[in-house]
Formats: structure tokens, C-alpha cells, sequence
């Protein structure tokens, strides 16, 4: 369970988003919506545990957490903005590098499945230098399918990706609540996921001034 | 702390430009010295291990934005500080990877520029000793200021100012150790303290970098 208690950010002197509560269980997905710059990325940064909140607090599994605490480091999978592929690796030392920072220990085997079920076999041994963005950010998409992690946390996770990858994703975060995990997403398009799972937050912008 | 190692020491070496550039500009002004200066065997003795070590230092400069610049921008360094394994390891391993790829050649290469400025046998085997002990100090020492300036702007100039001072005491060792076995004395006091200097680095610096690095990313 991710919750947060009266959260508040801010930028310079404006204020994102304030007195947030948000409740996330297992099995939900939590899909973020609002205008450019109305601090969705900030908030998904915040429940990572990357960012410090201006005020209030985040809790996991009930228990206060401040950022890079070791409690959420051990459940969380952050898909930021950033792509966190080396030019210089192949898609699969790419996706290696991935399990390994999570500590999820895995086959060779298993990495060379997840390549080919989001359609990179091809791919495989081609540095990421030379990958078009959809197909660099399916590298991104086989890193969920191969994590074991309880918490995901997608930013934009639909940007450059085509209409199958977008089916693709839907499932995999279908199969993900179907098994007790918990997502928090941000997106401008909707998803092709269960309605049931699914909740959204809409952040309008400036809640206060001062 | 092995797998952030190997990573970043397959990385350097499948960018060979870079790795090349700065060893280049290490060979090409060392031997540009005995050019601007006189000829004279002499002179050039006394300048030798000073030249050396002081451009040694300046690669090992030019070549810290590749530790932590190209992971900050393109996201990897979030993952590795999302990363249950505990952070400092994981920056040890990328430190021992920039001196494996910088330090290590300019140590190495330094008896066969050190001909060049005819120094002998037992001193140019002092150069190497003290590059050796010395050079990762530097790739420490360098890695704080790498981390305290990711993130702002004109990062270059600010990690040349924040890091040069705190270079000059293991120039000052460096340098003196082989100074002193040109003088026909023994090194060890020198080569002593650059070797508590690289042990109390080696104790200290992971945490400080990790510190500095969850700060650049929050």
C-alpha cells in the first residue's frame, strides 16, 4: 500500500500540487493526468523516493519514507523520463545492466525472451546508439516484464511507443495487478487497461498561493 | 561494486575516442616540453617528474566529466541510486573504472615519456611507483568534485577550481618522491604519505559521493 499524507511541492514559488492524499492498494493502477507542468513528473519522482516533498509525507506499506530509503529501494521500478540506456551497450548488456541494479538475477535465457516478446530479437546485439526511440523505449518495456519489483512507477510510459506496444503494455500492467502489484502511471492518452483496476488523479495546477 | 566496474570499463573502452583523446593529450604536451624548453640533459632532468606529474593531473581533469555527467543525463545514475544495492559500492566501482582507464595508462606510460627527459633507471621507476599510488587519489579526490557539480551549469570550469587545490598535496608527493631519488635519497616518505593519503580516500570518498550524488539527483 503507497499512500501520501497532505504532499505539497513546489517550484520556485508556485505551488504544484498541495494537500495531497492519495491512496494506492494492491492491484490498482493509479494514472496521473494533468496539463504540462503540473507536476506530474514531480510527484512520480517524490513516490519513487528520488525527490523530498516540500511538504508532507509518503508512506509504503505504512511506514514513513523519506527519499532512497532502503524499504522502497527494495520495491520500486522507476521508468522515468530518462531512457538510462548506454549508446555504447547492446539492447541486451542495456537490459542486463537493468536486472542487475534491481538484483533480480536471471538466465541469459530470460533476457533474450523478454527482447523477443517485445519484438526487439532482431535487436538484440545492435548497440542502443543505433535503436529508433520506440524500439529504445521497448528495451524499457522488457525490464518490467522481467521485474519482480512490488511498485511501478511509469512516467509517460506511452511516449514513441506504437499501437501494439501499447497493447502490450496494457497487458503487462494487467498481469501486474492481477498479481497484487501496485503502478502509478502518468500519461496523457488512456490505457487499454481494466477500467476496474484502474484510478486517476487529475493535478489542475496552482492549489495555492503564497 | 564489480558489475558497476565492468559496465564502465566496457563502456570507455567501446568509446575509444575519448579514452584516446585524453591519453593523446597526455603523451602530446609531455613531450612538447622538451621541446619549448632547452635541450639540455640537465635542465630537463630537474623539469621532468614536475612536468609529468603536473600534466598527469590535468588529464585525470579533463577526464572527469566522463564519470558521472553521461550516467546523470541520460538517467542511469537514478537507477543506480534506486538501486537496492547500497550506492557507495556502486560509485566505487565506477571510480576504480576511471582510474583503471586513466590512471593506470598515464602511470604505465610515464617511464617511456620520462626517457624523454633523460631521466635514469631508479627515477623513472620512482615516476611510475608514485604515479601509481598517486593517480588514484586523484580519480577520487576528482569524483567528489564530479558529483558536487553534476547538475550546474558551466560544470567544467567549476570541477577544474573546486578540484586543482585539492590536487597539489598529492602533486607536492608525487613529485617530491622522485625528486628526492634524483637527490640520491630514499622515497619512502614521500610514497609513504601518498599512500595513507589513497587509504584514507579509499575509506572516505564512496560516502561522500553517494551523498553528493543523491543531493545532484533530488
Amino acid at each position: 500500500m503507497l499512500e501520501t499524507h497532505r504532499l505539497a511541492a513546489r517550484r520556485g514559488y508556485a505551488w504544484l500540487f498541495a494537500d495531497l492524499d492519495l491512496c494506492v492498494a494492491p492491484g490498482e493502477v493509479l494514472v496521473v493526468t494533468g496539463p504540462n507542468g503540473s507536476g506530474k513528473t514531480t510527484l512520480l519522482r517524490i513516490l519513487a523516493g528520488l525527490a523530498l516533498p516540500t511538504e508532507g509525507e509518503v508512506r509504503w506499506q505504512g511506514e514513513r519514507v523519506g527519499p532512497f530509503d532502503a524499504r522502497l529501494r527494495e520495491c520500486v521500478a522507476f521508468n522515468g523520463h530518462l531512457p538510462a540506456l548506454k549508446d555504447e551497450l547492446t539492447a541486451e548488456e542495456n537490459l542486463r545492466a537493468w536486472t542487475t541494479l534491481e538484483a533480480n538475477l536471471l538466465t541469459p535465457h530470460a533476457l533474450v525472451d523478454a527482447l523477443d516478446a517485445v519484438g526487439l530479437s532482431a535487436q538484440r546485439a545492435l548497440p542502443a546508439r543505433i535503436l529508433s526511440q520506440g524500439q529504445r523505449r521497448r528495451i524499457g518495456l522488457a525490464r518490467l516484464r522481467l521485474s519482480r519489483r512490488v511498485l511501478w512507477i511509469l512516467d509517460e510510459p506511452l511516449t514513441a511507443l506504437d499501437h501494439a506496444a501499447i497493447d502490450s503494455l496494457g497487458a503487462l500492467l494487467d498481469a501486474h495487478a492481477e498479481g497484487g502489484g501496485l503502478c502509478v502511471l502518468a500519461s496523457h492518452q488512456s490505457l487499454p487497461i481494466a477500467a476496474s483496476r484502474t484510478r486517476s488523479l487529475a493535478l489542475a495546477g496552482a492549489a495555492r498561493a503564497d | 561494486m564489480g558489475w558497476a566496474l565492468a559496465r564502465d570499463v566496457r563502456i570507455a573502452l567501446r568509446s575509444k575516442g575519448e579514452l584516446g583523446v585524453e591519453l593523446l593529450f597526455y603523451v602530446i604536451v609531455v613531450s612538447l616540453f622538451p621541446l619549448a624548453t632547452s635541450p639540455s640533459r640537465e635542465t630537463l632532468a630537474t623539469l621532468g617528474p614536475g612536468v609529468l606529474w603536473t600534466i598527469a593531473l590535468l588529464a585525470s581533469l579533463l577526464s572527469l566529466s566522463r564519470l558521472f555527467a553521461a550516467d546523470f543525463r541520460d538517467g542511469t545514475l537514478e537507477q543506480i541510486a534506486l538501486s537496492p544495492r547500497p550506492l557507495a559500492a556502486l560509485v566505487s566501482g565506477k571510480m576504480m573504472a576511471h582510474w583503471l582507464t586513466t590512471g593506470l595508462p598515464v602511470a604505465l606510460l610515464a617511464p617511456l615519456l620520462g626517457a624523454q627527459y633523460a631521466l635514469d633507471g631508479p627515477v623513472l621507476a620512482t615516476l611510475m611507483g608514485s604515479l601509481l599510488l598517486g593517480t588514484p587519489i586523484l580519480s577520487l579526490i576528482g569524483a567528489v568534485g564530479a558529483a558536487l557539480t553534476l547538475g550546474t551549469r558551466g560544470s567544467g570550469s567549476l570541477l577544474a577550481l573546486l578540484v586543482l587545490p585539492l590536487y597539489a598535496p598529492v602533486l607536492i608527493f608525487g613529485a617530491g618522491a622522485v625528486d628526492a631519488v634524483r637527490a640520491g635519497m630514499s622515497a619512502a616518505p614521500h610514497l609513504s604519505l601518498l599512500g595513507a593519503g589513497l587509504l584514507l580516500a579509499i575509506v572516505a570518498v564512496p560516502f561522500a559521493v553517494a551523498a553528493a550524488v543523491r543531493i545532484a539527483l533530488d
